[in-house]
C-alpha cells in the first residue's frame, strides 16, 4: 500500500535523522485524549511518579489539576517549578517558566497542555514552541493533548462539533513524539462530565455542552485511537528502516526481481514467483528508472513484464536512478528483501557480457548479506532487434529552430568579430554558445547545435577557410574537443533534467498519495470513503470513477455505491462482473475486454476482492507507467481503507444485533408482565359479573365494572406506549414542527390527565410572555403526560405536582417537578434509558415511559434532564431550541 | 332522519364483527334502528339504500381505505359521518377531517362519549333555517349585524378574528383541522402558516373565555385542530 511513499529514499534519512537526534535531545511523550475530562494529566503524573520512583529527575514545569483532589494528590513530592507571572491588561496569567526549567535541568519536566497559547509577552507565542526548546536542552517531556487540538484534525472535529479550534499543534510535533492514549468511553466521559469531575473552561458557554453530546464524542474518540494507531505504524516502519541498515529483518523470505524492458524479465518474473510460491515468501518486482528514453517497442514490452509480475502477484515498484545496482539495493533494503534474482549473462557479445558482469560483480560487493540468486535466462521468446546505436526520441521542432537560430546568429557575429579576434577564440565562443544553449533545449538540439557550431567553425574560421580541411594537430585536437565537450554537456543536461522530471512526477505521486491517505483517514463511515476515493481518483486522473462493492450475497451489485461519478451501463456491469470474479483488471486500455468505456481494477486485498473499481479516463490514450502506478496505488490503498471499514462496520452491526437481543428480551418479559395482568383483571372481574349464583349488589357490580374499565386503560396505555418506543427506534419519526402555545400545551396535557391526577394536586405555572415554540404539538402533549404519569404512579397519593414553562438562554424550559420521595441519586442517569426501572419503584410499568420522552423530545432537537430538587422530589426538564418567530402585524379593530 | 318514522337510522360501516355487535346493542337501547356493513362496498350500498342519519365508518377496511369510503359517500350525500379507528396518528384524523368526515373517535372509545358525538353531528345535519344569533353559554353572536357580545357586554373584533369566529359558530360541536380555518380564514396560501392561528385563537379565547388559559369553549384537539364546545 504505502510503499509508494515509503520507497522514498527521503524516509529513510529522516529516520535515521530522527533517531539520531531522539539519542541526544529530549524524548516528548504525549498523553493523547479525546476531549477533557479523559484522565490525561492524571495518567502523565501516574507515569511520571513511576519515573520518580525509578531514580529519575522529574519536575512540574507547568500541570493544571483543576483542584481535582485525586489527581492533586498525585502532586505530593513532585518538586514544582514556580509559575512566571504575566500582566495582561489587568489580569495576572501564570505561564511556565522555561528560563527556570532549564536553568534547573531535570531529566524530566511535566508541561500539561501541549496546545496551550501563552500569554501575550512570553517567551515563545505557543507552548509546543516552549516544550521544544526543553526538548533541545536535552530534557525529556511529558505533555497532555486533545485530539481536536491536532492540526490535520481540527478541521474535522469542527465540522462534527460545530465550535471551532483555534488553538492547534502541528502534526510534526506529534511525529517527534512517543503517544500514549488516554481512552475512556463516551459514556464514562458523560458520568465524569455530570458528576462535576470534568473542568470546562466556561461553563456556561454553550458551545461546550455541544461538544460533550455523545455523539460528537465517539466521533473524536474513533479519531484519537486512529491517530494513535498511525503513529504506532510510523514507530514501527521508522524501527524497521534504521535496524535493517544493520541487518535485514528475517521474518520470513522477501524476494526482489530487477524488470527491465528484456523480454528475458518475463522469465525471471515467472521464476521468481515460483521461488517465492516454494519458500512461501513474498516477492518484490522492481523496475528502476534511467534517464535513457525508451523506444516505444521497449516501453509497450516493459509494462508488459510489470503487468505479468502484478498479474502473478508481485507487488511492483519503479523507481528513479541513474545507477542500476544502487536502486535496486536501495528498494530491496527498505522492503527487507533476503534474496535478489537476477539473470545470468546470456553470452551474445563482448560488450554485453561485460557489462551484465559488472552489473552482477558490484551488485554481489554491495549487497551486503542479502542472498543473490543468479538465474541462467534461456533464450529469449522473441529475438529482439537490437538497434546499434540508440537515438534519442526526436524533440520538438521548435527547439532545433531555436538552436539553429542561435548558431546562426553566432556565426553572423563571429564574422563581424573575425578581422579582430583569432579563430580559436572563435571557437570557445561557439563553445560558450553550446553550453549556454544546452541549459534550454534538449540533448537532440544541442548534439545538433554542437555538430554544426563544429562544422561551421571547420569550414569558416579554420585556416584554411572555406574547407574542411584541418592543417595543425593543435587545431584538430580543439576540433575534437570541441565535439566530446558538447556532447558530454548534452547528456549530462538530458540526465539532470530526466532525473528531475522522474523525481518530480514521484514527488506529486507522493503528495496525491498523501493526501488521499489522509483524507481516507478522517472518514469515518463506508460513503465517506468511497466519497473521498472518487473525488481523488476523478481529480488526479480528471476521470469519472464508480465504485461497486461486494453485496452480502457476494455478488456484485447493479449499482454503483452513492457518490460514484461514473453511470455503469448492462454492459459495464458485465466487465466489473468479470474483473471481480477474476481479480483482474480489465475494460479500457487492456488486454481484457478492451472495447468497453472504461477501465476496471478489482479492489483487492488480503482478505479476498471487496469490489470493483471502475475509471473511465478523459484522456484518448491508455494511461502511461507512471499514471497506471498510481492509479494502482490508489486502488490499493482504496481496498485497505474500504476493507478496515467494513470490518469495523461489521463490528458494530454485531454489537447491535446483541444489544437489539438484549432489548427484545427485556421487552418480552417486561410485556408479558404487564399485558397479562390487566387481562387477568379483567377475565376474573368479567367471570364474576357473569356468575349468577352469587348475589349480586349494586356496589360489587360497580366496582368490578371499575375494575375493568381500569385494566382496559392499562392495556391502552402499555399499548400506546409500544407503538410509540417503535416509532421512536425505527427512526422513522419525522415531527411535524408548528409554531405552538406553549401554555395550551401545559393546559390541554394536564386537562386530558384530569382523571389521573386526581389524587395529586397540580399547579400550573407559566412565565408571562411566553413566545410560540416550534414544536410538534403531539409528541410534547405525550412527553408531558408520560412525565405526569410518572407522577401519579410512583409518588403517593396528595402529592404536589408543579408544570412550569419558562425561557432559558434561547431555549424553553418545561419543568415538572414534583414534592415526591425523589429518585435514587444512582438510579438518576438510568432514568430515560429503555426498560431501566428505579430501584424500589411501584409495581408494574414498563419501564419505557421516559425513554419515549427522551426520544420524542431529542426528534425535536430538544433534550432532557432530570434531578432531584433541594426541597425534595425529582425534577424533569424539557428543553426545546427557541426559534425566530414570525413576525405577524397587529391588525386594527 | 328517516321519513317514516322519528327513530334515527345509523350505518355502522366496520369489518370487525365484535364492535358491530357492542354497537348494535348500545345504539339501539338509545333508541337507534342500525344496520351494519362489513366492507367499504357493501356500505357505499347500504348508505345508499338506508338513507341513514348517521355512519359509523372504520378507516381499516378490508376492501378499500376508510378515506376513500368518505370521499364516495361525499360525492353524493353530506350526511354526518363519524369515524371510528384504532388508528391514533394525527395524520389520520386530519386526513378524514379534510375529505369530510363530521367527528373522529379513536378505538377504544367509551359509549357515552360516541353517543355525545352522534348527538352533535346529527343536530349539524339538520336544516337550519340560517339562524340569525347564534347563542352558546356566555357567547352571543349576530350573524347578520357581526356583533359580538359575551356575557351581555358588547366586544370589539379585528376582521379577522371576527371571520374566525364566524368560522366556528357556523360549524359549532365541530372539529375544525388547521389546514380547514386557515385556507378558509386567510386563504390557501396560508394553509401551512400555523403560527397565524396561534397568535388569533389567543386573542379569540382571551375576548370570550372566562378564564383564557383553561379554555372552555375553544377546545384544543391536540395535532389535529380546534372545537367550538357547544353549551
Amino acid at each position: 500500500m504505502n510503499d509508494d511513499i515509503r520507497a522514498d529514499p527521503d524516509s529513510l534519512l529522516e529516520a535515521i535523522q530522527r533517531q539520531e537526534r531522539t539519542g541526544k535531545l529530549g524524548q516528548l511523550k504525549i498523553f493523547l485524549g479525546m476531549a477533557a475530562g479523559v484522565g490525561k494529566t492524571y495518567a502523565m503524573l501516574e507515569a511520571a511518579r513511576k519515573q520518580q520512583a525509578a531514580g529519575v529527575d522529574v519536575v512540574i514545569g507547568y500541570v493544571e489539576t483543576h483542584g481535582r483532589k485525586e489527581t492533586d494528590a498525585l502532586l505530593q513530592g513532585l518538586p514544582v517549578i514556580p509559575r512566571q507571572q504575566k500582566e495582561h491588561r489587568g489580569l495576572t496569567l501564570s505561564e511556565m517558566d522555561v528560563e527556570a526549567v532549564l536553568a534547573r535541568k531535570p531529566k524530566l519536566a511535566l508541561v500539561d497542555e501541549l496546545a496551550h497559547t501563552n500569554a501575550p509577552g512570553s517567551r515563545h507565542p505557543k507552548r509546543f514552541q516552549d516544550i521544544l526548546e526543553l526538548l533541545d536542552a536535552g530534557i525529556d517531556v511529558y505533555t497532555t493533548l486533545n485530539v481536536q487540538h491536532v492540526e490535520s484534525r481540527a478541521h474535522t472535529v469542527a465540522e462534527i462539533t460545530g465550535s471551532i479550534v483555534h488553538e492547534t499543534v502541528p502534526d510534526r510535533v506529534l511525529d517527534l513524539a512517543e503517544i500514549e492514549l488516554i481512552d475512556i468511553s463516551p459514556d464514562d466521559l458523560m458520568r465524569r462530565l455530570d458528576e462535576g469531575k470534568v473542568y470546562l473552561p466556561d461553563r456556561a458557554e454553550v458551545a461546550m455542552v455541544n461538544f460533550f453530546r455523545e455523539g460528537n464524542l465517539t466521533a473524536l474518540r474513533e479519531m484519537a485511537l486512529r491517530l494513535a494507531a498511525e503513529r504506532v505504524g510510523q514507530d514501527v516502519r521508522d524501527y524497521l528502516q534504521v535496524m535493517q541498515i544493520q541487518e535485514p529483518w528475517k521474518t520470513g523470505h522477501r524476494l526482489l526481481v530487477a524488470v527491465s524492458a528484456s523480454p528475458l524479465s518475463a522469465q525471471m518474473v515467472r521464476w521468481t514467483r515460483r521461488l517465492a510460491d516454494s519458500l512461501d515468501g513474498h516477492w518484490l518486482a522492481v523496475h528502476v528508472e534511467s534517464a535513457k528514453a525508451l523506444s516505444e517497442a521497449d516501453q509497450a514490452r516493459l509494462t508488459k513484464n510489470l503487468a505479468l509480475a502484478r498479474e502473478l502477484g508481485g507487488e511492483v515498484i519503479t523507481t528513479a536512478d541513474e545507477d542500476l545496482v544502487r536502486g535496486v539495493l536501495r528498494i530491496a533494503r527498505q522492503h527487507n528483501v533476503t534474496q535478489i534474482v537476477v539473470g545470468k549473462p546470456a553470452g551474445g557479445g563482448l560488450g554485453q557480457f561485460l557489462r551484465g558482469g559488472r552489473f552482477l560483480h558490484r551488485l554481489v560487493e554491495e549487497s551486503g548479506d542479502i542472498d543473490i540468486n543468479i538465474v541462467r535466462a534461456g533464450k529469449s521468446d522473441t529475438p529482439q532487434p537490437k538497434p546499434i546505436l540508440h537515438f534519442p526520441r526526436p524533440t520538438g521542432a521548435k527547439q532545433y529552430l531555436l538552436s539553429l537560430g542561435v548558431v546562426a546568429g553566432v556565426t553572423l557575429l563571429n564574422v563581424f568579430l573575425n578581422p579582430y579576434i583569432r579563430y580559436r577564440a572563435i571557437g570557445l565562443d561557439y563553445l560558450l554558445t553550446i553550453v549556454v544553449l544546452a541549459l534550454f533545449v534538449e540533448r537532440g538540439p544541442v548534439l545538433a547545435s554542437a555538430t554544426l557550431s563544429a562544422l561551421l567553425w571547420n569550414f569558416f574560421f579554420l585556416p584554411p577557410p572555406y574547407t574542411f580541411r584541418i592543417n595543425s594537430f593543435e587545431d584538430a585536437m580543439m576540433f575534437v574537443t570541441f565535439f566530446v565537450v558538447a556532447i558530454v554537456m548534452g547528456e549530462l543536461i538530458a540526465r539532470f533534467r530526466t532525473q528531475e522530471k522522474a523525481e518530480r512526477r514521484r514527488e506529486e505521486r507522493t503528495t496525491a498519495l498523501y493526501l488521499l491517505t489522509r483524507e481516507l483517514a478522517d472518514a469515518l463511515t463506508l460513503d465517506q470513503v468511497v466519497k473521498v476515493v472518487v473525488k481523488h481518483i476523478g481529480k488526479m486522473f480528471n476521470a469519472e470513477v464508480a465504485v461497486v462493492l461486494k453485496g452480502p450475497n457476494g455478488r456484485l451489485p447493479r449499482q454503483p455505491m452513492s457518490g460514484s461519478t461514473l453511470a455503469m451501463t448492462e454492459k459495464e456491469h458485465s466487465v466489473a462482473t468479470w474483473v471481480f470474479d477474476h481479480n483482474r483488471a480489465a475494460g479500457q486500455f487492456t488486454d481484457n475486454l478492451p472495447l468497453s468505456e472504461a477501465l476496471y481494477l478489482p479492489l483487492a486485498t488480503p482478505a479476498g476482492n471487496l469490489g470493483v473499481i471502475g475509471v473511465k479516463l478523459s484522456q484518448k490514450n491508455a494511461p502511461n507507467l507512471e499514471q497506471n502506478n498510481l492509479l494502482e496505488a490508489f486502488v490499493r490503498q482504496a481496498g485497505l481503507v474500504i476493507d478496515r471499514q467494513r470490518l469495523h462496520e461489521a463490528a458494530q452491526q454485531s454489537h447491535l444485533a446483541a444489544e437489539s437481543e438484549r432489548l427484545s428480551k427485556s421487552l418480552l418479559d417486561s410485556i408479558s408482565h404487564e399485558m397479562r395482568t390487566p387481562i387477568a383483571a379483567i377475565a376474573s372481574a368479567a367471570s364474576a359479573l357473569s356468575e349468577r349464583g352469587t348475589v349480586a349488589s349494586a356496589s360489587r357490580t360497580e366496582a368490578m365494572l371499575d375494575e375493568i374499565k381500569e385494566a382496559v386503560a392499562r392495556l391502552n396505555r402499555l399499548v400506546g406506549n409500544i407503538l410509540d418506543i417503535t416509532r421512536v427506534e425505527s427512526g422513522q419519526m419525522k415531527p411535524k414542527l408548528d409554531w405552538c402555545d406553549v401554555g395550551d400545551l401545559v393546559h390541554v396535557t394536564v386537562k386530558h390527565l384530569r382523571k389521573e391526577l386526581a389524587e395529586h394536586p397540580v399547579s400550573i405555572v407559566l412565565c408571562p410572555e411566553l413566545p410560540l415554540v416550534q414544536m410538534d404539538f403531539v409528541l410534547m402533549e405525550q412527553a408531558l403526560t408520560n412525565l405526569l404519569l410518572n407522577v401519579a404512579f410512583h409518588t403517593p397519593p396528595g402529592t404536589a405536582v408543579q408544570v412550569s414553562a419558562k425561557i432559558q438562554n434561547d431555549e424553553l424550559a418545561v419543568t415538572v417537578a414534583d414534592k415526591g420521595p425523589g429518585i435514587p441519586p444512582e438510579a438518576l442517569e438510568r432514568v430515560f434509558d429503555k426498560f431501566y426501572r428505579a430501584p424500589g419503584a411501584a409495581a408494574g410499568g414498563t419501564g419505557l415511559g421516559l425513554s419515549i420522552v427522551k426520544g420524542f423530545v431529542e426528534a425535536q432537537n430538544g433534550r432532557v434532564q432530570v434531578s432531584n430538587q433541594p426541597g425534595g422530589g425529582a425534577a424533569f426538564t424539557l428543553w426545546l431550541p427557541l426559534g425566530e418567530v414570525p413576525v405577524i402585524l397587529p391588525e386594527k379593530i | 332522519m328517516s321519513e317514516e318514522t322519528l327513530t334515527p337510522v345509523a350505518l355502522v360501516i366496520d369489518d370487525e364483527v365484535q364492535i358491530r355487535r357492542l354497537l348494535r346493542i348500545n345504539l339501539e337501547a338509545n333508541g337507534y334502528q342500525v344496520f351494519e356493513a362489513a366492507n367499504g362496498q357493501l356500505g357505499l350500498a347500504e348508505a345508499a339504500h338506508r338513507r341513514p342519519d348517521v355512519v359509523i365508518l372504520d378507516l381499516g377496511l378490508p376492501d378499500m381505505d376508510g378515506v376513500s369510503v368518505l370521499k364516495k359517500l361525499r360525492e353524493w350525500t353530506g350526511v354526518p359521518v363519524i369515524v371510528l379507528s384504532v388508528r391514533d396518528r394525527e395524520a389520520d384524523k386530519i386526513a378524514a377531517l379534510d375529505n369530510g368526515a363530521d367527528d373522529y373517535l379513536t378505538k377504544p372509545f367509551g359509549t357515552g362519549e360516541l353517543l355525545a358525538r352522534l348527538r352533535v353531528a346529527q343536530r349539524h345535519a339538520q336544516p337550519t333555517a340560517d339562524v340569525a344569533v347564534y347563542k352558546s353559554g356566555r357567547l352571543e353572536v349576530d350573524l347578520t349585524s357581526r356583533s359580538v357580545k359575551v356575557n351581555g357586554i358588547t366586544v370589539k373584533m379585528t376582521a379577522t378574528e371576527y371571520a374566525l369566529l364566524q368560522l366556528f359558530v357556523r360549524h359549532a360541536g365541530k372539529v375544525l383541522t388547521h389546514r380547514q380555518i386557515l385556507k378558509e380564514v386567510w386563504g390557501p396560501n396560508y394553509a401551512e402558516q400555523t403560527h397565524y392561528l396561534r397568535v388569533y385563537m389567543a386573542h379569540l379565547r382571551e375576548k370570550v373565555e372566562e378564564n383564557p388559559s383553561e379554555p372552555e369553549m375553544f377546545i384544543t384537539e391536540s395535532g389535529v385542530g380546534y372545537r367550538l364546545a357547544v353549551k
